[in-house]
Order: C-alpha cells, then sequence, then structure tokens
C-alpha cells in the first residue's frame, strides 16, 4: 500500500494575489481535496477555527471562491508565548468547467473541515447507452 | 482510487517515520518542551493560567486522547480523510494519519482543573495554574 503520505504538519502557505482584501489580515491558502464522482465534484477544504456564517461561497462567471474568516475576538486577553503556527483568514478560488451545474452546490461544515458538493449539469453525467 | 505503484522502499520510509514518531513522542519523559509534529500547537497566557491551542480539522472529539502528567500535556489521535470508492481523485493535499505528541509547560499546572474543548477543528486546553505556584505581587514601598 504505497503512496500514502504520513501525518505531517503543513506550515500555511500565505496567499499571494495580484488584488489586495478588504479586510487587512493575513490570508492563507486552505489544503483542498478535490474528487469527482459520476453526479458530482466534491471540494473538501480545512479551515479550523472557521464558524459557518463567516465563510462565503460564491460562483460566478465560472470561478468558484471560498472566502472564510477566522474571530480573533477569541483571542483576546491571550498572550502569545509559543507559537508553532500562524493564525489568519482563508481564501482560495478555482475555476470550474462548465460541466458544472452552478446553481446546485451544497456545502456542509463539520470539526472545521468544510465538504461543497458541485453537482454536474445533466449533459455531463456519464449515460449508459444499451446496445440493442 | 488513481493507479497506485507499490514502492518498497516507501513502505520502509513509513515503517521508520511510524517508529520514529513513537520515539519522539516524549511522553513522561524530561526532555524539551514539545516533541513531534502534528497538530501544530499555539501556548497562550491568561493571567496567571495557560491556553494551548491545536489546529485539528476534521478530527472527531472521539478520536481524541488528551492527558495530564505533572506538567506534561499529550494530544494523541487519528486523522482520517475519506473520499468515496468510486472518486476520481483531482487534487489530495489533506494528510491522514495518527498522531501523538506530548509537550511540557514550564509552570505547575492543576491536573484536576484542567479542560479540553474541541470546536470548529480547534482543540483549546485550559490550563489553570496549581495553586502553590502562583506567584505572589510584591507591593513596592
Amino acid at each position: 500500500m504505497a503512496q500514502s503520505q504520513s501525518l505531517e504538519v503543513q506550515e500555511k502557505k500565505e496567499l499571494v494575489s495580484k488584488d489586495e482584501k478588504t479586510v487587512p489580515a493575513r490570508h492563507y491558502v486552505p489544503t483542498t481535496d478535490i474528487f469527482e464522482t459520476d453526479d458530482a465534484l466534491t471540494v473538501v477544504m480545512e479551515l479550523p477555527g472557521v464558524e459557518k456564517d463567516a465563510i462565503d461561497v460564491n460562483v460566478e462567471n465560472d470561478l468558484l471562491r471560498v472566502d472564510a474568516r477566522i474571530d480573533f475576538g477569541k483571542y483576546e486577553g491571550l498572550e502569545p508565548l509559543y507559537t508553532e503556527y500562524n493564525i489568519g483568514h482563508f481564501a482560495r478560488s478555482f475555476s470550474l468547467s462548465n460541466k458544472i451545474d452552478q446553481q446546485q452546490i451544497s456545502a456542509q461544515l463539520e470539526n472545521g473541515v468544510l465538504t461543497l458538493t458541485l453537482k454536474k449539469a445533466q449533459e455531463a453525467q456519464p449515460r449508459r447507452i444499451a446496445i440493442g | 482510487m488513481a493507479t497506485v505503484f507499490s514502492d518498497p522502499f516507501d513502505a520502509l520510509l513509513q515503517f521508520q517515520q511510524a517508529l520514529d514518531s513513537f520515539r519522539t513522542s516524549g511522553w513522561l519523559s524530561s526532555g524539551p518542551s514539545a516533541r513531534g509534529a502534528f497538530p501544530p500547537i499555539n501556548i497562550f497566557r491568561n493571567g496567571d493560567d495557560l491556553v494551548a491551542i491545536a489546529e485539528v480539522p476534521g478530527i472527531q472529539k472521539s478520536d481524541l486522547e488528551i492527558q495530564v502528567v505533572g506538567k506534561t500535556i499529550r494530544i494523541a489521535g487519528s486523522k482520517g480523510v475519506g473520499y468515496g470508492e468510486q472518486a476520481a481523485l483531482h487534487r489530495r493535499e489533506r494528510l491522514a494519519g495518527r498522531f501523538d505528541r506530548a509537550f511540557t509547560v514550564p509552570v505547575e499546572i492543576d491536573g484536576n482543573r484542567v479542560k479540553a474543548e474541541c470546536r470548529d477543528g480547534i482543540l483549546a486546553i485550559y490550563l489553570p495554574r496549581a495553586e502553590r505556584d502562583k506567584p505572589k505581587t510584591i507591593a513596592v514601598d
């Protein structure tokens, strides 16, 4: 059983983009798994520390954008003594192919992991052709 | 699953890494503060008490084990990344596996009052300071 990586700390990658964000804090790129089944494309993103109402999922012009905000208020009054990771907002965007039905996207957030299910458009689903 | 190649060196490397992660867990040893890699921990000070915050996305409460002995706190568990069998993988960045990590704090903590909370992929462990170790403020005349 090969090709499986062992669990290790992944350093947060800072978002590098041509446009600036309106929110001044740091933005990081969340680790994402993308896999495809017959009827949908699933995007799974790790967004630790993000609550449901702090996530913005937007599909516009074949571009899927996910923006997630951290509530820094929780850290108020806490003085950092020893730090191993950075804390900041998350943002990532993917360009979608026209196979996706952009009206039918469902999202679920559990334990800091966001699962987006993007259903494929009717024409793009594989069809079995029976041989007569 | 995407095509997998069986690589004997890969299997050996994984075995060695598994042994290393057990050795460096640092549990019950009096070594330096933090050993082992995952999960990344930030330690904060709140007055006299300490708060340890770790990022554990995708880990259920039932997969986590937290133990305290003296000044050492151990966080162990497993992280799973699941997807269906008929899936074709486009991108795989998330990692999965077991983790076991211990860290030692330099002050005495009250083991009976330690509280841990896990929400939204963030594990927060509240470490209240032991009464006998609280500093006394001295007024300057």
